[in-house]
């Protein structure tokens, strides 16, 4: 498995700590306590996954996490010291795939960067058809009417987890445990911040969506194909 | 009259409040237009069906005419104005008339009658001298002298009114109407009719002898000419025979009668203008007055909407100007105001904010480094390994005690926000049972679930909705003495509730209202076995609170306890009522038992469970909506004891071997985590043989049970009087009376915490 990790962190304390934990799980972690040094480090270490502090000196965790989704999919897990709504729904719309509220144990944060890591798995040759999008899933691309969608690994995932299944309407819960891969409900919100940026790049009109739709009270279906 | 139930009174509760423009009763100067409008408005009490389908006919159309006058006070004053204005005017106009026509008259008459007087002499003389020759020569046969006679009145009446001029007509008529066709016939000059002209009732007084005269009469023309008003003065005369005839003098009074149109027609122009005048100037007047007024109630509005720059534009020094003023002082005064208080909060919500990150940093650190640690214990030697237990194992209870205190203080900073959307309440109700079922199965306890036949949808926030079932689940659990727990779904009207139902140790008297305050706890004994922040009933009231829900204890020592959750199903709905009772069917009450588990009317009076309203007759607890209290600083003060702290999150945190030492590791982690620890390490030792039955115990918060007297009041108040009175050992009186009939328990509860605030002495 590819286990690069980059740590994001001003306090050296924790980012030690966290080095310990990911070392013992076998990853290979490397730091950088800078905000504004984090994008340079970034393209050197080019690691198979970023956690990121959202509290930062220089430029903030958001800003980081905005300027390395610019430039690459690679999964971002947000460790955040805030609970509340509105900086999580912050971080999850500048980009980070999951975010995981401090202080946590050094189990979940395992799993969840597992969790992350592990989608990256061969699949097989698939051809997907949701709406007027065409999806190619080992190609990993979204075509509609021949032009490529860039989407991010994570949301790619949201989009064949509904495609795979149109007739089926997916609570949060369970796209949580397919897409995210939590056994556990976290938090739903989640699920809605990454279907309105999924939303936000594959419809013609994000505020009539046709392709991911919302079923009220449940949760969200494939539009008709 | 009686108004129908379409149009409220003011007052009533169907008003809107847009209408209280109304005037509050009827003024005797709107009295007669009013009255027509409510006549309208109220319908015909007890007329047929037929006649009041027509007055709602007539209505309609005037319906929003009504409701301009209701509603605008410049056309009330203006109508007015002008009605008022009328009344003077044409008052005015009658008294200015009858004087001009009186003064004009008397002029006239006074003219004629000497006139007349003339006349009259003039004629008397000439029947005297002509009666003379006549008596002179007394041997003329009669004939003649009748003929005489006769041709000697017309040529006297043409001599008459050769003298006039037209200015008057003279009328001879005779005395005695029986011979009115003879040669005595009536005479009259310039083409009068002298039948016509003179009226009847002025020759029955000229008969009888006196000068008379009459003014309002007409005088009558026996060609077409017009006729004409006239005054009349008749006096009875003897003529050359000495046979009386009456003679009438006739004054058209045409002259008059144009200067009195004229004078007429002057005021009636004068008049309309003058009304239509005041009635501009009545809407200019009130304009002045009505249109600041308006801009205020405008931006009075505006302001309670929350545009809180809105101000009046003052100008001049008048009282209008004085209104614009206080009222901008006003208005800046609340702006201030709220502006320090939304200060103060985003100040609370930041050092929330600032504390939650500074506290959580290193608490990662410190909690990864100890689980690295507690993996690593098996190569410790013992002493060491049960340090690690102990370390992971108070870092989880501090850490679900911040989590607590952080969320409690976002509830007060108002910085929790909901994030409403149509749920199944069943389903956060599996989830939080298929939760709860290891704890259960340890404390042998069945949970079962009534109702879930059918969904049970509501808007609310599914993840503080399963945060506050976990916590009463895991509660009854905790609390059932392994007995059934049933959780019960309902949805009725515009509420949807779940009430959690268990079988154990129950509420005393005056705890249902108690077991929400913060920290508190049922039996300080217990405090140190069971878990729980103390924080979980807390957390959960506010959750519910948030919903504009409710959350309500009832419980009976000895007979287990109810919580039941209440919220809305829709999110800005106010709750009315619960589909589920606050006391169950199976409470002790019900099935007719006492206290002691005895038929009521037993011997055991004094063990009898206090009287309880009905929980249908309760007053709602917790204001649907309402502002979440500012909580006092001393009662805040008294709820955050350290002493009281011992105790976990509402987590189920099984720890296994935690018997095996005893030693106070929990070194860094604050003081009131070293506390607990300290005393949970103290009791170690003692109760090594319970260890086993700890270790399978779920830490909950919040042991609460007891009978509440008022149980449905449980949510509002229970914080500030009965955490004071549990902590501090002082009596609130308010909080006394709030609990009617509950004062022996207070009384008693107010010993334990005394009692209780004396062993912490020691």
């Amino acid at each position: 498995m590819k286990g690069r990790v980059l740590v994001v962190d001003d306090d050296t304390a924790l980012a030690e700590m966290l080095g310990i934990v990911l070392r013992g799980e076998g990853f290979e972690p490397s730091f950088v306590a800078d905000g504004d040094k984090a994008l340079a480090a970034f393209r050197e270490a080019k690691p198979d996954l970023v956690l990121l502090d959202l509290m930062l000196p220089g430029r903030d965790g958001i800003e980081v996490c905005r300027l390395i989704r610019a430039e690459s999919g690679v999964p971002i897990v947000m460790l955040t010291a805030k609970s509340d709504t509105v900086d999580v729904v912050v971080g999850l719309e500048s980009g980070a795939d999951d975010y995981i509220v401090k202080p946590f144990k050094p189990k979940e944060l395992v799993a969840r960067i597992r969790a992350r890591l592990r989608r990256s798995e061969e699949p097989a040759p698939e051809q997907l058809a949701i709406g007027d999008l065409v999806i190619d899933v080992a190609g990993h691309s979204v075509k509609r009417d021949g032009q490529s969608i860039a989407l991010t690994p994570l949301e790619f995932d949201l989009l064949v987890a509904l495609a795979r299944k149109p007739w089926q309407v997916f609570t949060r819960e369970v796209l949580l445990e397919q897409v995210w891969g939590y056994r556990h409900a976290a938090d739903t919100r989640l699920v809605n911040v990454h279907v309105q940026r999924l939303r936000s790049k594959v419809e013609r009109d994000p505020e009539r969506p046709e392709i991911v739709v919302t079923v009220r009270g449940v949760g969200y279906k494939a539009g008709p194909s | 009259m009686s108004r129908d139930s379409s149009s409220p009174a003011p007052g009533e509760p169907g008003a809107r409040p847009g209408r209280t423009v109304r005037p509050p009763r009827r003024s005797a100067r709107f009295g007669a237009l009013v009255d027509s409008g409510l006549m309208l408005q109220g319908g015909v009490q007890g007329s047929s069906p037929l006649l009041r389908l027509f007055t709602r006919w007539v209505r309609r159309p005037l319906l929003p005419m009504m409701r301009l006058w209701r509603r605008n006070i410049q056309l009330k004053v203006v109508v007015t104005t002008l009605l008022m204005s009328l009344g003077v005017v044409l008052l005015l106009g009658f008294v200015v008339m009858s004087s001009v026509s009186n003064g004009l008259l008397k002029a006239k008459v006074n003219a004629a009658q000497s006139q007349a007087d003339g006349g009259f002499r003039a004629a008397q003389e000439q029947a005297n001298s002509a009666h003379q020759p006549a008596a002179q020569g007394g041997d003329a046969a009669d004939g003649p002298t009748a003929q005489n006679a006769a041709v000697w009145l017309s040529e006297l009446a043409e001599q008459l009114a050769s003298g006039g001029q037209n200015a008057f007509y003279v009328v001879t008529l005779s005395s005695n109407a029986s011979d009115s066709g003879s040669v005595r016939g009536p005479r009259a000059s310039g083409g009068v009719d002298p039948i016509q002209s003179v009226p009847v009732d002025l020759r029955e007084r000229v008969d009888g002898g006196s000068l008379a005269y009459q003014s309002n009469t007409r005088i009558d023309f026996i060609d077409h000419r017009e006729s004409q008003p006239g005054l009349v003065i008749g006096k009875q005369l003897s003529d050359l025979n000495g046979d009386s005839y009456q003679l009438y003098y006739l004054f058209p009074l045409t002259q008059e009668e144009e200067s009195m149109n004229l004078v007429r027609g002057t005021l009636a122009t004068a008049g309309l203008f003058v009304v239509v005048l005041l009635g501009a100037i009545a809407w200019l007047v009130v304009r002045q007055v009505v249109t600041p007024v308006r801009m205020a109630a405008g931006i009075a509005e505006r302001l309670s909407a929350g545009r809180l720059q809105e101000r009046m534009k003052v100008t001049g020094e008048d009282d209008i100007a004085r209104l614009g003023e206080a009222f901008n002082k006003m208005a800046s005064n609340l702006q201030l105001k709220i502006q320090q208080l939304e200060e103060l909060s985003r100040m609370q919500r930041r050092f929330v904010s600032d504390v939650s990150h500074e506290l959580r940093t290193p608490l990662t650190t410190v909690r990864m480094a100890a689980d690295v640690i507690h993996e690593a214990r098996v190569d410790f030697d013992p002493v060491t390994a049960r340090s690690a237990e102990l370390l992971a194992d108070q870092l989880d209870r501090f850490e679900s005690l911040l989590a607590d205190l952080l969320e409690i203080s976002r509830f007060d900073a108002g910085a929790a926000a909901l994030e409403a959307e149509p749920i199944d309440l069943r389903e956060v109700v599996r989830r939080v049972v298929g939760g709860a079922e290891p704890l259960a199965e340890r404390k042998g306890t069945h949970i079962r679930i009534v109702g879930d036949q059918q969904p049970v949808v509501a808007e609310a926030d599914a993840r503080r909705v399963e945060r506050v079932l976990r916590n009463l689940v895991v509660n009854a659990v905790e609390h059932g003495d392994g007995k059934d727990v049933v959780v019960r779904l309902a949805a009725a009207g515009g509420a949807v509730a779940v009430a959690v139902r268990d079988y154990g140790v129950g509420l005393k008297p005056g705890e249902a209202t108690r077991v929400f305050s913060r920290f508190w706890r049922a039996d300080p004994a217990r405090a140190r076995t069971t878990g729980g922040t103390g924080l979980g009933l807390s957390i959960a009231l506010e959750d519910a609170r948030l919903h504009g829900g409710w959350l309500q204890a009832w419980g009976e020592p000895g007979g287990g306890s109810q919580f039941r959750l209440t919220l809305p199903r829709t999110a800005d709905e106010p709750l009315r009522g619960s589909p589920i009772p606050l006391e169950p069917d199976d409470s002790r009450r019900h099935r007719g038992l006492n206290g002691a588990g005895l038929p009521l009317g037993g011997g055991t009076k004094r063990a009898t469970v206090p009287h309880q309203a009905p929980p249908d007759r309760v007053p709602p607890p917790v204001p649907a909506k309402a502002p979440i209290a500012p909580r006092l600083a001393r009662a805040a003060a008294l709820d955050v004891d350290p002493t009281a702290l011992p105790g976990s999150g509402a987590r189920v945190v099984p720890r296994q071997g935690w018997e095996e030492s005893g030693a106070d590791t929990a070194a860094g982690a604050g003081p009131e985590a070293r506390a607990g620890a300290e005393a949970l390490a103290k009791d170690a030792p003692a109760a090594a043989g319970a260890a086993a039955e700890r270790d399978a115990q779920a830490e909950t918060d919040a042991p609460a049970q007891t009978d509440g007297p008022a149980g449905a009041e449980a949510s509002e108040g229970a914080e500030d009087s009965a955490g004071a009175e549990a902590s501090a050992g002082a009596e609130d009186p308010a909080g006394a009376e709030n609990r009617a009939g509950a004062e022996d328990p207070v009384r008693r509860d107010a010993v334990v915490g005394r009692e209780e605030g004396a062993s912490r002495g020691r």
